[in-house]
């Protein structure tokens, strides 16, 4: 058993690390916004838009990844306008890959960016008001620090969890070394060939570090807010 | 001077007050969910009535007939929240610049503030954070200051510490300071004007004087709490028995503790249930002050005890005695009689500069 890893298995790390990097840049200004909504404001549908952030979260995965398939594919709606107008196709393209990852991400980044603003007392904002500052300064001044560690909390989860996207993205993008295959999906092809459980070892390693890595991260920002919002 | 006219529906509660306060503490007072703090909000902008008008001076902060509604931030108000509302990423220094650098110098010197600058809110006491709240208020240059019972969370011991600081503002800012309780002693230290407030509307409003000794007060402020607030002017100290001597227009006052200087002025809150009436002088009372009084007016409540409006000199004192008692002494309005007021009704508490 050698403990390098091959030119494939690079190459899977590489693309996970591609994926799920595009995957939550895109999705955080979505999940702010979103979770800025759900945590301050009310309005009728609130319930429906919650329900429906959280729905990849309860969905089984191969589920999300055929309703990608049918809405983004070729054929689908959406898919085959993308395709005509921008020339951008997703299915069984690392592209398709990062938007599954990006859809599985969403509620868990949603849920922890919302608590963050949760957290925050509204009266700070009011009190912050009566000593003369704009909404904007109100925002860039009070808001985003004290939110700050909640975002990047939800960031960084939301980051592992992209990076361990398996079930969609096998559905929707399939496992194409080189362009779709990531590290779950490389560990499961690898699984499937005798003699290989050297490779599946190290992309098992692989996968714990970087995990281990994300959760800790996102603790050490969680008790920073904690304390830093405690007043 | 601040002129309020709001009308505000929530809910089943209507709010509907006119209060207008000049320069010094005007104090709110009223039980909880009175709407006290709902005027306060009102003026800062925090809530918006339904109807009505509110300007500062020549200033119009709200006028809804014309459609005038200033934003909050362009208020120029000063708001101290009880919970004091300091930004915890900030240190003290950076809270108190938020809202301007307005007599900077003057106002952290004033309220000791000095050695707090570097510090975070998280490790402040609560009555540090109190008078943070406060600095921070001040150094935005207000045209008004609003203060939401900022005492409320405090113990007895805390807020002794700051009660002084309020005293000094008052005397030093000219500008009109409204001032939320529901606790009569900090009335009665602090407040030049009152305004006593029950469900949503105003109970009775006025120079907090005239307002406290009214016997028909007493319902309104509670039994417990009633008392007329007299002006005193220290007269002399009794340095062997721990006494201080208060000169007033109705004669003469001994008090316990060192209360002040010759001459100075200090408000004194006599309770209306620790002033006892007789008919005649009394003879072999171990209480020291014994005042000639004239009955002004009777209040006949619900319940047992009676308020007993007194005019000593030109002050008014209250007094509540039991209705038993008024029908026994056969007690009228017009007739002379004699107040007694034990020395040591009077705490520490109700006595203000």
């Amino acid at each position: 058993m050698t403990a390098s890893l091959g030119p494939e298995e690079w190459a899977a790390i590489w693309l996970s690390l591609q994926v799920a990097l595009v995957a939550t840049v895109c999705a955080l200004p979505l999940a702010v916004w979103v979770a800025y909504v759900l945590a301050r404001k009310q309005f009728p549908g609130r319930q429906l838009l919650n329900g429906l952030v959280h729905l990849p979260l309860v969905l089984p995965p191969v589920v999300t990844g055929y309703l990608l398939l049918i809405i983004f594919g070729q054929q689908g709606p959406l898919g085959a306008f993308l395709h005509s107008t921008f020339g951008v196709s997703l299915a069984f393209r690392w592209t398709g890959a990062a938007l599954a990852a990006a859809i599985m991400a969403f509620p868990l980044m949603v849920r922890a960016i919302r608590l963050g603003i949760e957290a925050v007392d509204p009266g700070l904002e009011a009190a912050a008001a009566t000593l003369g500052a704009s909404r904007t300064r109100i925002f860039m001044s009070v808001t985003l620090p004290l939110v700050l560690p909640g975002v990047l909390a939800g960031t960084v989860l939301g980051f592992a969890k992209a990076l361990g996207e398996f079930g969609a993205t096998i559905t929707f993008v399939a496992a194409i070394p080189g362009q779709t295959q990531t590290i779950p999906s490389a560990i499961y092809g690898l699984l499937q060939v005798p003699g290989s459980e050297p490779a599946v070892v190290r992309l098992v390693i692989v996968s714990v570090v970087l995990a281990m890595g994300a959760l800790l991260v996102s603790e050490w920002l969680a008790h920073r807010m904690a304390r830093r919002v405690a007043a | 001077m601040l002129d309020i006219h709001i009308q505000k529906q929530l809910g089943h509660f209507r709010l509907d007050i006119g209060v207008q306060a000049p320069a010094g503490v005007t104090a709110i007072f009223g039980p909880s969910g009175s709407g006290k703090t709902s005027v306060v909000n009102a003026v800062a902008g925090l809530m918006t009535p339904d109807q009505g008008r509110i300007s500062v001076g020549e200033a119009v902060l709200l006028d809804t007939s014309r459609g005038q509604n200033l934003p909050v931030h362009k208020r120029r108000v000063g708001y101290v929240f009880q919970d004091a509302r300091l930004f915890p990423h900030m240190t003290v220094q950076r809270n108190l610049e938020y809202g301007g650098m307005h007599d900077a110098e003057r106002v952290i010197s004033v309220l000791g503030l000095q050695e707090l600058l570097d510090r975070r809110p998280a490790g402040l006491s609560g009555g540090e954070r109190q008078r943070v709240a406060l600095g921070r208020a001040l150094m935005c240059d207000p045209q008004i200051l609003l203060m939401d019972e900022p005492l409320a969370a405090l113990d007895a011991a805390r807020k002794a510490e700051i009660l002084p600081y309020i005293e000094r503002l008052r005397d030093d800012v000219k500008i009109p300071i409204l001032y939320v309780t529901h606790d009569v002693s900090e009335v009665a230290r602090l407040a030049t004007t009152l305004v006593v407030m029950d469900q949503g509307q105003v109970a009775t409003a006025g120079p907090v004087d005239e307002v406290l000794s009214q016997p028909r007060a007493v319902p309104l402020v509670g039994v417990r709490a009633a008392g007329a607030v007299i002006m005193t002017k220290v007269a002399g100290r009794l340095l062997d028995d721990g006494l201080t001597e208060l000169a007033f227009s109705g004669g003469r006052l001994l008090m316990p503790g060192n209360l002040g200087g010759l001459g100075q002025v200090i408000r004194v809150r006599i309770p209306a249930q620790d002033v006892i009436l007789s008919r005649e002088a009394p003879q072999g009372l171990s209480a020291l002050n014994v005042l000639p009084v004239t009955i002004c007016g009777i209040e006949d409540g619900r319940g047992p005890g009676v308020a007993v409006g007194l005019l000593a000199g030109n002050d008014r004192l209250l007094a509540r005695v039991t209705r038993r008692s008024l029908q026994r002494m056969e007690l009228a309005v017009g007739q002379e009689i004699y107040a007694i007021i034990k020395a040591t009704a009077v705490g520490p508490e109700d006595v203000g500069h």
